[in-house]
């Protein structure tokens, strides 16, 4: 490989980044309605992450184009989808497949278990991931299931398939 | 036969009411603060949220016992007595205890509610429990986790109150209530600020070759190979390398869980009141689980058939199991 090789960015990258940039741009708007409204249903959630509500959690679904943005500040929460080699400085960064992610969120799954098994990886501040485990545990109910019922029969339906996808 | 009551853990209100829902006989709790040895960020009940959750189990029967299991320093008592009278007020059941300055002033200011004694408090010998039992009228021992079952038997026959043992969670050896070993790095106590190994000093590595280091205040304890299990960051489970030995190696403990449950019936059968299940920190998920396998085998156990025990090793430490003490003093 010729020292230019390394300057000049692939073909495949340009494919992977251009590929993440539109899957950005397509999941927005629903994590944003999806963030306000668990906001809005659970405001107790704020109180539990005490001082790391301003911290900048990075979640990475690890087969997905691109990873999450989550700082969970009441006064201006961000939750945005962005491309890996865009991400901002994580304080904390959660790294785990598609599926485990989500059922970890609904308590479906154990965190602990699923760091014992090193399905999940948890790397920068612990304590921060701690509060928002813990904020997130105590939850009633499944911010899935009412993220998929905020698009009716058919955001339902794709929770459904997810789940078959994602045999656990 | 003993009532074999199961004891469940709650790190949040959600927590409790999945306990209650799974069958617990009682639920334990702590405050957000370090009167308890599970004083973890964004964990336990504020006041309104215990008083909220001791309705919701006593409306279904099961009991809610409040932890006071750490040690006051010395002149700072009023958080564990201000904590004691909220617990009195919002009606829970008992109070965990460890410390006999706040198991004295709990005895003689609400001598109505029950006290059990803590596994922090150790006590391991009939004449430890006689102590706490005749001084602070203690109505049940919570028995460290040294203890083989034919021990345990002898020792229910010569004190005046209940036994509750583990059967599940955690599985730590150190003289329970005395462990330093947090302390001596991160400046922080277990037993008298309820945090081992505190999140805020725990940081874990990614490696290249997909192995993992977990470090306590920047002392590596541990580094896990791409495709070994892991463990909790605590340094009671650190593996070290010594002079003596090739290997870096597990000098106290290795990361490992406690399951009893192919004991039960012999743990019923020496006299055990009461089955712990450990785990505040864990999630709804856990709590769910575990309380309802051990609560279809308690009940299978109660009627006389032989218990079914789900297979629940992949929510252990390092993804392994030991009955420990109760089955050999072998163990480590």
């Amino acid at each position: 490989m010729s020292a230019g090789d390394d300057t000049l960015p692939r073909a495949a990258d340009l494919g992977t980044s251009v590929l993440a940039r539109l899957s950005c741009v397509i999941v927005q708007p629903v994590l944003t309605r999806v963030v306000r409204r668990v906001a809005k249903q659970h405001p107790s959630l704020f109180s539990r992450l005490g001082p790391h509500q301003g911290t900048d959690f990075v979640i990475d679904p690890v087969e997905l184009p691109f990873a999450l943005h989550l700082r969970p500040d009441p006064q201006a929460l961000v939750f945005r989808a962005v491309a890996r080699n865009a991400a901002p400085e994580a304080g904390a960064t959660i790294r785990g497949k598609f599926m485990l992610l989500l059922e970890l969120v609904d308590s479906e799954e154990d965190g602990d278990a699923a760091f014992f098994s090193r399905d999940l990886e948890v790397t920068g501040d612990t304590e921060a991931v701690v509060r928002l485990r813990n904020a997130l545990d105590d939850v009633d109910g499944s911010i899935a299931e009412e993220t998929a019922g905020m698009f009716g029969p058919a955001g339902r339906a794709i929770l459904a398939r997810l789940r078959r996808a994602y045999p656990t | 036969m003993s009532l074999a009551e199961l004891i469940c853990p709650a790190g949040t209100p959600a927590a409790l009411r999945t306990a209650v829902d799974a069958g617990a006989d009682a639920v334990y709790c702590g405050f957000q603060d370090a009167t308890n040895a599970r004083n973890f960020p964004g964990l336990n009940f504020t006041p309104d949220e215990l008083a909220a959750s001791v309705a919701y189990a006593h409306d279904k029967g099961t009991k809610v016992l409040l932890a006071l299991n750490t040690y006051p320093p010395a002149g700072k008592v009023d958080l564990w007595r201000q904590a004691a009278d909220t617990g009195a007020l919002l009606g829970v059941d008992a109070f965990i205890v460890a410390d006999m300055g706040v198991a004295d002033y709990i005895a003689r200011t609400h001598p109505g509610v029950r006290l059990h004694l803590s596994v922090q408090a150790a006590a391991s010998s009939p004449e430890a429990i006689r102590y706490y039992c005749e001084n602070f009228a203690v109505k049940r021992v919570v028995l460290p986790r040294i203890l083989t079952i034919p021990e345990i038997r002898e020792i229910r026959k010569e004190i005046p109150c209940e036994i509750e043992t583990f059967i599940f969670g955690n599985h730590g050896l150190m003289v329970e209530g005395r462990c330093s070993l947090t302390n001596y790095l991160t400046g922080q106590s277990t037993n008298m600020d309820g945090v081992c190994s505190p999140a805020s000093d725990v940081e874990y590595k990614r490696h290249t070759d997909g192995s993992m280091s977990s470090q306590l205040a920047g002392f590596t304890i541990d580094c896990f190979g791409a495709d070994e299990k892991a463990g909790y960051p605590t340094i009671c489970k650190g593996r070290y390398t010594a002079p003596h030995r090739s290997e870096p190696y597990y000098a106290f403990e290795e990361p490992i869980s406690l399951n009893l449950s192919r004991l039960l019936p012999d743990l019923v059968e020496a006299g055990v009141h009461a089955f712990k299940i450990e785990g505040r920190q864990r999630s709804k998920s856990y709590v769910r689980g575990v309380v309802s396998a051990f609560r279809q085998a308690v009940d299978d156990i109660r009627a006389g058939r032989e218990a079914n025990i789900a297979d629940l090793v992949a929510l252990t430490e390092g993804q392994k199991q030991t009955q420990g003490a109760f089955e050999t003093k072998k163990w480590r």
